[in-house]
C-alpha cells in the first residue's frame, strides 16, 4: 500500500504570509521561577508562560527537595520515624509527630497521660505561632517591604526559645514518645511561657499595623489570587488557606477529636474573600487565638506523669488506622499499616503543602508576576511538606 | 567673582570636575552607610556593621567597594558584551551631570546655568539608557522584565517630577539654582525675614511631589520594581558582579544624594544660611550647610524605602498618571494665581 503525500507547490506562499503574521504577533515568554529564587521558600519550580507582564498558565515543578520519607520510615522503628517525620514541615516539626504517634498509639490502645497531652497541645500551638509569625513577616517581603521579617523573626526567638527550653531542641525537637513524653517541663517554664505569650500579642498588633494595615499592601493584596470555596475544596486546599475562603472547618474542632482540643475553647476565625489578604487576616488571627489558647492550657494544665506504661520494645499489634490533624500548614494525615513488626508495612503520608500548591496552575491563570509572588507567599507553603 | 588666586579657567574647571567626581562615590557611601547600613539596621533591630574601621563599622563600604574591585569581571556568555560593559558608566554619567549644577556656596558649582533646573531633570533621565542597555545586553529574561519596567516607570515620573519644580521655578522667577537659592536667603515670610523665604513654605505639596516622584525615579521602594528582589531577584542588575555592580550600586546611591541635594537647593533653601552675605564665609560654611539638609531630605527619603512595601506596575502608573499629575498641575495654577495676585 503507497501512501500518496501531496505536495503543495505553493507552500512558501504559506509560509511568507506566517511569517508576516509572527512579525505582527507579539510571542510568549516562558519564565523560569525557580528552583532558586527567594521567592519560593527553597526549591519550587515554576514555569511561567508570560504576554508582557501578564501569566498565560503556570506548572509548578515540584520534586526538587524529594526525600523519600515515606519509603525511609518502612525501614525504620516507630521510635525512630519521629526523627524523620520531624523534617516534613521543618517549621512546625512538633506538630508533624502528633498524629503520627498519635496513630501508634491507637493501635497499641495506649493512651498518653493527661499532663502530656497537654504539653503536647501547648507545644504544638506553639509551633503554630512559630510558623505563623514567620509567615506574617514574610509576608511583608514578598511585597516588598523590607522592615517587618525582622520583626516577625524577632518576636518569633520568643517561641522558639520556648520550644528549647521544653524540649531542647529550636527546630527538630523529637520530643515525643509513644505513650507521652521524653521530659517534663522544666521549672518557671509556664510563667515564661505566659510572658512569650504577651509577646506573640504584642508582635501580632505590631505586624497588624505595619503590613495588615498598610494601604499599599491593601491595594497589593485584595481581590488578588480569589479561591472560591468550592474550588479550594476540589483542589484539596486545606486549613488557613480554606478558611479564607469562607469555608468552616476545623480539625481541631470538626474532626476525630484529638489532644485536649474538645475541652478548649475557641474560635475557628475565617474570611468571606478568599483573596491573598484574607489569607493574611485568617493567619492572623489564628496566631492570636493560639496564643490565647496556650494562655487558656497553661491555666488548665494537670499535674500527673507524663508517660503511660509502655513496653520496653515496641511492637505495634497488627492493624490500620488513619489520624488527621490541623497542622499549621493545613490539614495533615498519616495512614499507617502494622504487620505487628517493629517499624510499620507502610506510611502513607498527606501533607497540606502538595495540595495547597495544587491549585497554583488554577489560580495564577491571568494574573501579574508581581502577583504570582504574593500568590505564593500567601498559599504559605513548605517545600519540605510539598516533596517529603 | 573674582578668585583670590588668579587662575585661568580651565584649571578650575579641572579641579571643580575632580572633585564632583570624586563627590559622587562619597556622597553614595554617606548615604549607604548612614541609611542603607545603619538606620535600617536600627528599625529592623539589628546593629549593622559593627568591626570594620573599628566605629560602628565606619569602613564597611569602603571594604565591600575594594573587594568588589578584587572580583573576577563575570559576563553572561549570551550578552551583548560590549553594551553590557558600558551601561554602568551610562548610569553613573548621568548622575555626575546632575551634580554639575548644584551649587554648595556662591562659588561653589561647576557651572551656574540659566536653565539649571531643567538641565537638572533632563539629565538625571539620561540614566534610564542605561538601565535599559544593562537589561536587555544581559540577555537574561529577569534583567530584561525589570529593565522594561524601568523604562515605563521612569518615564512616566519624570513629569510630576517636573511639574513639582515648575511651582518653585514660578515662586523665584529663575530657573538657575544659583538664583533659586538667592531668592530663597532674600525672601520673606508675610514681611518676617528671619530665615529668608524657604520654598518648602509655600511649596510643601510641591515638596511631596518632588519627593515621591524622586522616590520612583530612584526605583525605590515603594517603587523599586525594577529591581523588586522578591519578584525579579534584582531586576536589570541581576547578572551584574564585581566591579560593574558598584558602579550601579555607586549610581544608585550618588543618585540618591544629588536628588536629595536638589531638593534642598529648591525647598530647602540649599546653601544659604540667612543674613550670612559674606561671600567667604557661605562658600566656606555652605557646604556643611548643604550636606545637613541633604541628609534630611535623605532620611525620609530612606525612611519611606525601609518601610513600606511595593507597589505593583500598573498601580505605579495609575499613582502617577490620576494623582501625581492632576496634584502637581492643580499646583501650579495656584502659585501661579498668588503669584500675579501678592
Amino acid at each position: 500500500m503507497s501512501v500518496d503525500f501531496a505536495v503543495d507547490r505553493q507552500a512558501w506562499r504559506h509560509l511568507a504570509d506566517a511569517q508576516v503574521n509572527v512579525e505582527l504577533d507579539t510571542g510568549d515568554m516562558i519564565l523560569n521561577l525557580g528552583p532558586q529564587h527567594p521567592a519560593t521558600h527553597g526549591t519550587l519550580r515554576l514555569v511561567v508562560r508570560l504576554d508582557g507582564e501578564r501569566v498565560i498558565s503556570a506548572d509548578p515543578v515540584i520534586g526538587y527537595m524529594h526525600r523519600g520519607y515515606e519509603k525511609l520510615t518502612e525501614f525504620r522503628t516507630y521510635p525512630q520515624i519521629t526523627t524523620l517525620i520531624n523534617r516534613i514541615d521543618w517549621l512546625s516539626s512538633f506538630a508533624n509527630e502528633v498524629p503520627f504517634l498519635h496513630g501508634a498509639e491507637m493501635l497499641m490502645d495506649i493512651e498518653a497521660p493527661p499532663r502530656a497531652q497537654y504539653i503536647r497541645t501547648i507545644l504544638t500551638e506553639l509551633s503554630r505561632i512559630a510558623t505563623f509569625m514567620l509567615f506574617l513577616g514574610e509576608m511583608g517581603l514578598q511585597v516588598g517591604a523590607l522592615t517587618p521579617p525582622f520583626y516577625g523573626f524577632r518576636d518569633r526567638e520568643h517561641v522558639l526559645n520556648l520550644i528549647e527550653a521544653a524540649t531542647g531542641g529550636r527546630f527538630h525537637p523529637n520530643f515525643n514518645r509513644i505513650g507521652g513524653l521524653k521530659d517534663d517541663l522544666p521549672w518557671g517554664w509556664i510563667n515564661e511561657c505566659r510572658n512569650g505569650m504577651k509577646v506573640v500579642l504584642d508582635a501580632c498588633n505590631t505586624l497588624e499595623e505595619l503590613v495588615a494595615e498598610n494601604e499599599i499592601f491593601e491595594a497589593r493584596t485584595r481581590s488578588i489570587g480569589i479561591i472560591p470555596p468550592e474550588v479550594g475544596a476540589g483542589y484539596g486546599v486545606s486549613g488557613s488557606n480554606l478558611r479564607a475562603s469562607g469555608v468552616d472547618w476545623d480539625l481541631r474542632r470538626d474532626g476525630k477529636p484529638y489532644l485536649v482540643y474538645p475541652e478548649l475553647d475557641f474560635k475557628v476565625w475565617t474570611h468571606p474573600d478568599g483573596d491573598s489578604y484574607a489569607r493574611y487576616w485568617v493567619r492572623l488571627q489564628e496566631t492570636r487565638e493560639a496564643a490565647r489558647m496556650v494562655i487558656q492550657m497553661l491555666d488548665r494544665i494537670p499535674s500527673g506523669p507524663i508517660m503511660a506504661k509502655v513496653p520496653r520494645i515496641i511492637k505495634v499489634p497488627e492493624g490500620e488506622v488513619f489520624v488527621e490533624t490541623e497542622n499549621p500548614l493545613g490539614q495533615m494525615a498519616y495512614y499507617v499499616i502494622s504487620k505487628g513488626a517493629t517499624g510499620p508495612f507502610r506510611v502513607k503520608i498527606r501533607s497540606a503543602s502538595f495540595s495547597n500548591v495544587s491549585i497554583l496552575p488554577w489560580l495564577l491563570r491571568g494574573v501579574y508576576v508581581p502577583d504570582v509572588i504574593t500568590i505564593l507567599g500567601s498559599l504559605y507553603f513548605i517545600l519540605g511538606d510539598i516533596d517529603r | 567673582m573674582q578668585s583670590a588666586v588668579d587662575i585661568g579657567w580651565g584649571t578650575i574647571l579641572a579641579i571643580k570636575t575632580v572633585v564632583v567626581l570624586a563627590i559622587i562615590p562619597l556622597g553614595a557611601i554617606i548615604l549607604g552607610y548612614t541609611f542603607l547600613l545603619k538606620m535600617m539596621a536600627h528599625m529592623q533591630s539589628r546593629l549593622g556593621p559593627m568591626d570594620p574601621g573599628g566605629f560602628h563599622g565606619w569602613f564597611q563600604l569602603f571594604g565591600d567597594g575594594i573587594k568588589f574591585m578584587q572580583k573576577e569581571d563575570v559576563m553572561p556568555a549570551q550578552s551583548d558584551r560590549r553594551i553590557f560593559a558600558v551601561a554602568p558608566a551610562v548610569v553613573v554619567i548621568s548622575t555626575f551631570l546632575v551634580f554639575l549644577v548644584i551649587p554648595a556656596g556662591p562659588d561653589l558649582v561647576v557651572s551656574n546655568l540659566d536653565v539649571g533646573v531643567f538641565y537638572a531633570l533632563a539629565v538625571s533621565s539620561l540614566a534610564v539608557v542605561g538601565v535599559l542597555m544593562a537589561g536587555w545586553a544581559s540577555a537574561n529574561k529577569f534583567a530584561l522584565l525589570g529593565a522594561l519596567r524601568a523604562g515605563a516607570q521612569l518615564i512616566a515620573y519624570e513629569l510630576p517630577l517636573l511639574l513639582a519644580v515648575v511651582g518653585v521655578v514660578v515662586m523665584a522667577g529663575t530657573m538657575s539654582l544659583q538664583g533659586i537659592v538667592e531668592a530663597q536667603q532674600n525672601g520673606s515670610i508675610f514681611g518676617w525675614d528671619g530665615i529668608g523665604n524657604p520654598f518648602i513654605f509655600g511649596q510643601i505639596i510641591g515638596f511631596m511631589l518632588f519627593l515621591v516622584a524622586a522616590q520612583a525615579e530612584l526605583t525605590q521602594t515603594p517603587f523599586d520594581m525594577p529591581v523588586a528582589e522578591s519578584e525579579l531577584v534584582a531586576g536589570y542588575m541581576v547578572e551584574y558582579t564585581g566591579f560593574r555592580f558598584l558602579f550601579f550600586f555607586i549610581g544608585e546611591f550618588g543618585t540618591a544624594f544629588a536628588f536629595a541635594g536638589l531638593a534642598a537647593t529648591l525647598f530647602l533653601g540649599g546653601w544659604a544660611i540667612p543674613h550670612v552675605t559674606d561671600p567667604g564665609w557661605s562658600n566656606v560654611l555652605g557646604p556643611i550647610v548643604l550636606l545637613t539638609k541633604v541628609m534630611l531630605v535623605a532620611f525620609l527619603m530612606f525612611w519611606v524605602r525601609f518601610t513600606y512595601p511595593r507597589l505593583r506596575e500598573d498601580q505605579l502608573q495609575a499613582v502617577a498618571w490620576k494623582f501625581l499629575i492632576p496634584i502637581g498641575l492643580a499646583n501650579i495654577l495656584i502659585t501661579g494665581a498668588l503669584k500675579v495676585a501678592f
